[in-house]
C-alpha cells in the first residue's frame, strides 16, 4: 500500500515532526514497504482471539496515598534548556492577555 | 569474572586496579572499537575505593562475606540512567541530559559494590540492530572492525568482547542483547518480561522492554542476575514473583526436553550458522538432553506483529521528547514550531521512521486493522510458545539469520535490517526469557550463537543449560586478535 505524501504529512503533523521535502519522499516510500509487509497480518484470522496488550495480564497495582520522596526542584530544572525563576520557560501557548 | 571475583576476596588484587586496567584498556582500544559514549573515570575510582574498603572490612571482621559482584567493573548501556553520568540513548535529543536518578537495576547492582566504567553506545532509543542508528557513531566489532557488533546493545557486547569490562547491562525489546552477543561471541541474557525492574530504562516500547546483561559466559552473568532481579515497586510491571535461585551446579541435564522449532529453519539462514545451532544441540544431547522437533507456527507473523506494535508504543513513549524540560531545544521561540523543529533537527531517521509507523497505525481508521489486530496475532504468537512448553522444556535455535554483517551493508533499507530479528522477536512479544551463547565461528572468523529461550521466569533453566554447554565446549573462551 503506497502512502501519498499527503498521508506522511499528515502523520509527521501529528507526531510534531518537521520534515524536509526528500525526507517527505524518502519515508513515503520506506513506510509504505513495511506496511506492505505488515499488512499480512490483515490475512489472519483472529475471530475469538483477544488482544495482548501486556504479557503479564496483571491490574495495575495499588498503593497508599502518602507522599514519598521525590526530586528537588533543582534537579528537576538541571537539564532544563531554558529554566527561569524556578519555573521552565516556554513559548506562549495561548492567544491574548491573561 | 568470577576468578576476579575470587581474587578480589583472597585480596591478591584491589578493585582499583582492576579498574584501573579496565580504563586503560579502555583508552588503547576504544578510539578504533567506539563502544564507549561516556567513560566515567572518576566515579569508577570512587566506586572502586569504596569496594576496596568493603572488601578490606570484610576480610577484618569475617562475617557476611560481599557480593560477588564487589569491585567487578562493568559498563551500562546509554539508555539506562546512572545519576553522575550523561543519558543519551544514542540521540542528539538527549544531548547534555544528565539524569537526576540511577535505575533500580543499576543501583542494586552499585549497592552490591560493582563498579560503573561508563555508558555504551547503542542505537538511538535502543531502535536498530546494528549500533549504526546511533547518533554518536557506529560501535566497530572487536572480531572485524569492518563489521557491525549487532544492535541495540552494540556497545555493551563490544566492551565485553574486547575485555574492557566484566560484563555490561544491555537491554532487549525485539532481540538488543542477544542478537548483538551473538555477533560478538559474547553471552547475553534476555530475562522474563518484569523480571527486572524498567525504572530508570528510558522506554522504547514498554510492553517488551526488558533490562538484560553480557558477560564472557552464563556463570559470569548469573550473579549479575540474580543481583537485578525481582520486585520493585517503582516499576508497575514488575512481577511479585520470587526468584528462583541459580544452581550452576545442580543436576545435569540427564531428561531435560529439548525442542527445535522448524519455523526456525529457513531459507536465508546462513549455512555455517545452520551448521554451528545443529552441533550445538547436538552437543547438548550428548550432555543428556532429549530433542525433538517442535512447531511454532506463528513464527513468520513476529516480524509484523512487532513492527506495529513497538513503534506505536515508541510514538507515545517518545512524544515528551520537546525540548521543554531536557535537552537541547530548538526552533523559533514559538508554539508549536519549537516542538517540530526541536524533534524534526535532533531525531534521526530510524527514530523518526518508527514514530510515524507507530504513529499511523494508532491513527483514527486504522487502529483495528493495524495495532488491534497486531495485539491479536500477538496472542497466538504467546500460545504457540505456551503450547510447545508443554511438550519441551527449553527451545534450542539460532540468534540470527546471519554472522555480523559489514557496516553500511543494508543501506537505507529499513526492512532489510528488520530482517535481522525475525528469531529474537518472539520471544520479546510472549515475554519469555532467552540466552545467546558462542557457538562456533564461521568460515570468516566471525562468531555465531546459539539461542536457548525458556517459560516464563524460568531463567533457572536456561542457566543450568547453557552452563552445561559451556563446560563442555570452549567457544566462550575464545578472545577477538585485538
Amino acid at each position: 500500500m503506497a502512502l501519498n505524501i499527503e498521508t506522511v504529512r499528515r502523520i509527521a503533523r501529528l507526531a510534531r515532526l518537521r520534515l524536509t521535502p526528500e525526507e517527505e519522499q524518502r519515508y513515503a516510500s520506506q513506510l509504505s514497504a513495511v506496511l506492505d509487509y505488515a499488512a499480512r497480518l490483515q490475512q489472519v484470522d483472529t475471530s475469538g482471539i483477544s488482544p495482548t496488550a501486556s504479557v503479564l495480564g496483571l491490574p495495575a497495582p495499588l498503593r497508599p496515598d502518602d507522599i514519598r520522596p521525590s526530586p528537588s526542584r533543582d534537579q528537576i530544572l538541571a537539564n532544563a534548556p531554558q529554566p527561569e525563576g524556578g519555573m521552565f520557560r516556554v513559548p506562549r501557548v495561548l492567544e491574548g492577555e491573561p | 569474572m568470577l576468578e576476579a571475583a575470587g581474587a578480589l576476596r583472597a585480596g591478591e588484587l584491589s578493585s582499583e586496579e582492576l579498574t584501573r586496567a579496565c580504563l586503560s584498556r579502555i583508552q588503547a582500544l576504544d578510539g578504533q572499537v567506539h563502544a564507549f559514549l561516556h567513560v566515567a573515570e572518576d566515579l569508577a575510582l570512587e566506586q572502586a575505593q569504596a569496594a576496596d574498603r568493603r572488601l578490606a572490612a570484610w576480610r577484618r571482621a569475617g562475617t557476611e562475606p560481599p557480593s560477588l559482584l564487589a569491585g567487578i567493573p562493568l559498563a551500562v548501556k546509554d539508555v539506562l540512567c546512572l545519576q553522575g553520568a550523561p543519558a543519551t540513548c544514542g540521540s542528539r535529543i538527549l544531548e547534555g541530559f544528565r539524569p537526576p536518578y540511577t535505575a533500580t537495576s543499576v543501583q542494586r547492582l552499585l549497592d552490591a559494590g560493582a563498579v560503573t566504567l561508563g555508558k555504551t553506545n547503542t542505537d538511538e532509543f535502543a531502535m536498530g540492530s546494528s549500533t549504526e542508528n546511533s547518533a554518536y557513531g557506529v560501535t566497530h566489532n572487536p572480531w572485524n572492525l569492518e563489521r557491525v557488533p549487532g544492535g541495540s546493545s552494540g556497545g555493551s557486547a563490544a566492551a565485553v568482547a574486547a575485555r574492557m569490562c566484566f560484563a555490561a547491562l544491555g537491554t532487549d525489546t525485539g532481540g538488543s542483547v542477544r542478537q548483538p552477543a551473538s555477533f560478538c561471541g559474547a553471552t547475553g541474557l534476555k530475562t522474563s518480561y518484569g523480571r527486572v525492574s524498567r525504572y530508570g530504562l528510558i522506554a522504547y516500547g514498554s510492553s517488551l522492554d526488558t533490562v538484560g546483561a553480557l558477560a564472557r559466559s552464563a556463570a559470569d552473568l548469573a550473579p549479575l542476575f540474580s543481583q537485578m532481579a525481582g520486585h520493585d515497586p517503582l516499576d508497575s510491571t514488575s512481577v511479585q514473583d520470587p526468584v528462583s535461585p541459580i544452581d550452576l551446579n545442580g543436576v545435569g541435564l540427564s531428561g531435560l526436553r529439548l525442542g527445535v522449532p522448524r519455523e526456525y529453519f529457513i531459507e536465508g539462514l546462513q549455512p555455517a550458522v545452520e551448521s554451528a545451532v545443529r552441533q550445538a544441540v547436538a552437543q547438548l544431547e550428548t550432555l543428556g538432553a532429549v530433542v525433538r522437533e517442535v512447531s511454532l507456527p506463528h513464527t513468520d507473523l513476529a516480524l509484523p506483529v512487532y513492527y506495529v506494535i513497538a513503534p506505536a508504543e515508541a510514538s507515545a513513549n517518545l512524544a515528551r521528547y520537546d525540548g521543554m524540560r531536557y535537552g537541547p531545544r530548538h526552533g523559533p521561540g514559538q508554539y508549536p514550531e519549537d516542538f517540530f523543529v526541536t524533534r524534526g533537527d535532533l531525531f534521526g531517521p530510524e527514530v523518526k521512521r518508527r514514530i510515524m509507523l507507530g504513529t499511523y497505525a494508532l491513527s483514527a481508521g486504522y487502529y483495528e486493522a493495524y495495532y488491534g489486530q497486531a495485539q491479536k496475532v500477538r496472542t497466538l504468537i504467546k500460545s504457540d510458545f505456551e503450547a510447545a512448553f508443554d511438550l519441551v522444556d527449553l527451545i534450542a535455535c539460532p540468534v540470527a539469520p546471519t554472522t555480523a554483517f559489514a557496516i553500511g551493508q543494508h543501506g537505507d533499507d529499513p526492512l532489510a535490517m528488520y530482517l535481522e530479528d525475525v528469531f529474537t522477536l518472539p520471544a520479546n512479544l510472549a515475554g519469555i526469557p532467552g540466552i545467546s551463547l558462542p557457538a562456533g565461528f564461521d568460515s570468516d572468523g566471525l562468531p555465531i550463537g546459539l539461542q536457548l529461550m525458556a517459560p516464563h521466569l524460568a531463567e533457572d533453566r536456561l542457566f543450568r543449560a547453557a552452563h552445561a554447554y559451556q563446560q563442555a565446549t570452549a567457544w566462550h573462551t575464545e578472545v577477538p586478535p585485538l
